[in-house]
């Protein structure tokens, strides 16, 4: 039998280089896809949304009015448009141009000099109740604000707003947090479909050029062109990390608390499962399109079951193990422990190698799914 | 006695429920050229294929180069050169890189001097550093036979090399192949052109996955018996409609001026001939048999039987 040859498995690794050197356009969209993807994510994803269209129907014109106004729209998560009538604002609601109609009664400013605790009626449309969640938290804490602090301020004449303001910012802007943990697993999530995708072309390419023939009729091992057709696409993997890490820190503010070498070493086991995955899916199919429809097939469970949309432990026994399995759950929890509470290897070990055993255990499949002959 | 380079018996290979290859016999002795025939669909290119253990036959077997052929073909692999039908090179890599990469694969020693060696004889060397893609079809097959030759086979495997190449190129690229047997090498050489494969010292005819005959070109013609006539005048075409359903005509084609027809009953032909409306202004003589009227005589037979 042939030997294995670390002198062929670099011949492969070359030309595999200098073709995805060649193919510019291709590099180019590997690396723009997961930034698509991470903006798309990092903001669709958004359970927060903020800037809720809001329809103001006043009964009573007065500073108090505008006091409460202003704080509500100070709160960021409501854009205030004045409607005349109580049945116009409702229309609008019905037809969903506004989220909520805030009703300020008659005689409110007199109320509350009175010391009477006149109420703000607040309509919601609540058919998509995670959109309206944070809003109206935000609502029901300024309510308590106005109406605890205002009687004492309002005695004296002028309502002071940036107090209440600033109460507000401390206890109820959660829009942080959940830029926080939906990134650093998006980072795991983005990864694994754009390694995955430029892998399954691996093999593929080589079958509808026709190229694959004369690979095969030459002393090449299965191992050898496995390994010199990974290898580039780790490196680019990396590119990738770095880009998308970048834009975590960046743009979405995600803090770096732990080690960025760590971090990228897993990041590199796990890039090796994607592609032994993605290359073991491009022996089996006989197309570049085929190839695409088994990664989404693999990508679907990553999805649901790796804690990324849904909370890991909120999931049944079953679906849990299966997640144990898929190495997006074990980088996700990686990413999140390094990056948000600073974890080192004794922490991060639980996780690491289950992923390593993945990564091993697909390459394994992948050289033994690639058949030396043309039957 | 010659050593066979090629010694393989009672070959058969389907897909599904199609006999591909069905119970196939070849012998080719060392230092020959080959020429293997057959029309479209023959099992050519399967046949080719399990010689050099692309393809596992599902029955058979035998020797290529000596080595068993299914269990050494890792063996077999490296002293045969295989130039595939398709041209199966990178496009996005430049001539001189595509043999790099079939050099290291071999692992042969000394790559840069095996590589401005097969460049040079091939003529490539202006080409070097163009792009496999870019090149036009002669070019592509000289490239793809270079890196064929790189590890110095004893035995090579065209698949036909040169379908859709000009007539220059492929005179020059049998020049190639005549030089490289006189230096001792097998060539086996699959190909629809008739006076390639009357450059060859042997021919086997193909049909349906069978062999219909195998041997040299002579013996294939004389062993057929055939007899031949050839008529030149006006309205070649009328004739040709005319005598081709005849059953005692086995073939019948125009080249250029000259209206040919053969078969293998004498009489049955001159009968043929001679019916006045094929005499009309028609100037008949015999003619040598053609290697093609053997091969269309030989497949009639060959559709007959089965
Ligand atoms: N991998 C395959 N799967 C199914 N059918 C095949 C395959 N390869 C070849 N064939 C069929 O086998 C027959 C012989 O093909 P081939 O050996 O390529 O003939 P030739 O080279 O003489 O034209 C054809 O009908 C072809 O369609
Ligand atoms: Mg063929």
């Amino acid at each position: 039998m042939t030997r294995f040859s670390p002198a062929r498995v670099l011949a492969v690794l070359r030309k595999e280089s200098i073709q995805m050197r060649r193919d510019p356009a291709t590099i180019g969209l590997t690396m723009i896809l997961p930034l698509i993807q991470l903006f798309l994510f990092g903001y669709a994803l958004n359970a927060n949304p903020r800037h809720l269209p809001t329809a103001l129907v006043s009964a009573d014109h007065s500073r108090y009015e505008r006091t409460v106004t202003a704080a509500l729209a100070n709160t960021g998560y409501f854009d205030i448009h004045p409607y005349p009538t109580v049945q116009e604002a409702q229309a609008a609601l019905a037809r969903g141009d506004v989220l909520f109609v805030l009703r300020i009664p008659p005689d409110f400013a007199r109320s509350v000099d009175r010391g009477e605790k006149p109420s703000l009626l607040m309509e919601a449309d609540a058919t998509d109740p995670t959109a309206i969640a944070h809003a109206t938290a935000a609502m029901t804490a300024l309510n308590a604000s106005v109406l605890n602090r205002d009687l004492p301020v309002s005695l004296q004449g002028e309502p002071v707003s940036p107090p209440y303001e600033a109460i507000l910012h401390a206890r109820y802007n959660p829009e942080q947090i959940t830029a926080l943990n939906i990134v650093p697993g998006l980072i795991g999530v983005v990864l694994s479909f754009s390694t995955m995708v430029i892998t399954t072309l691996a093999i593929t390419r080589e079958r509808e050029t026709g190229t694959m023939e004369n690979l095969l009729a030459m002393p090449v091992r299965p191992v050898e062109v496995m390994l010199g057709k990974i290898v580039p696409y780790i490196g680019l993997g990396y590119a990738q990390t770095f880009l998308i890490l970048a834009v975590a820190v960046l743009v979405f503010d995600v803090p770096v608390r732990g080690s960025v070498p760590l971090l990228l070493f897993a990041l590199g086991v796990f890039i090796a499962c994607n592609l032994a995955l993605g290359f073991t899916f491009s022996t089996i199919a006989t197309t570049q399109m085929q190839a695409q429809q088994l990664v989404q097939f693999a990508l679907l469970p990553s999805f649901m079951l790796s804690g990324f949309l849904y909370p890991f432990y909120g999931m049944p026994a079953w679906a849990r193990f299966i997640g144990e399995v898929l190495p997006l759950t074990h980088v996700l929890r990686i990413c999140r422990g390094v990056l948000l509470k600073g974890n080192g290897l004794p922490e991060i070990l639980p996780d690491l190698w289950p992923m390593a055993l993945f990564a091993v255990a697909a390459g394994v499949v992948a050289a033994f799914s690639y058949h030396e002959t043309l039957d | 006695m010659t050593a066979l380079a090629i010694d393989v018996h009672d070959l058969r290979k389907s897909f599904g429920s199609l006999k591909v290859v069905d119970g196939l016999s070849l012998q080719v002795p060392e230092g020959e050229i080959c020429g293997f025939l057959g029309g479209n669909g023959s099992g050519k290119t399967t046949t080719i294929r399990i010689l050099c253990g692309l393809l596992t036959p599902d029955g058979g077997g035998g020797t290529c180069l000596g080595l068993d052929l299914i269990r050494r073909a890792p063996e077999i692999r490296r002293q045969v050169g295989y130039m595939t039908q398709r041209f199966s090179f990178y496009g996005d890599l430049t001539v001189a890189e595509n043999l790099e990469f079939v050099a290291e694969l071999y692992e042969i020693p000394n790559r840069r001097r095996a590589i401005s060696q097969v460049l040079e004889r091939m003529g490539l060397a202006p080409r070097a550093a163009q792009l496999a893609g870019a090149l036009s079809g002669g070019w592509k097959q000289r490239m793809a036979l270079a890196a064929c030759l790189l590890h110095a086979p004893r035995l090579l495997l065209l698949d036909e090399p040169t379908a859709g190449v000009d007539a220059k190129a492929r005179r020059e690229f049998w020049d190639l192949i005549t030089d490289m047997a006189a230096e001792g090498m097998t060539v086996l050489v699959s190909t629809h052109y008739m006076d390639e494969a009357e450059r060859c010292q042997r021919i086997i005819y193909l049909a349906g996955g069978r062999l219909v005959v195998q041997g040299t070109a002579e013996a294939v013609v004389r062993d057929a018996q055939m007899v031949a006539f050839e008529a030149t005048g006006p309205d070649l075409e009328a004739a040709l409609r005319r005598l081709r359903p005849d059953p005692g005509v086995d073939s019948a084609a125009i080249f250029g001026h000259v209206l040919h027809v053969a078969g293998t009953d004498r009489e049955a032909v001159v009968r043929a001939i001679w019916q006045p409306e094929n005499q009309a202004g028609l100037e008949w003589r015999e003619a040598q048999p053609r290697l093609d009227d053997v091969f269309v005589h030989l497949l009639r037979q060959s559709e007959g039987m089965s």
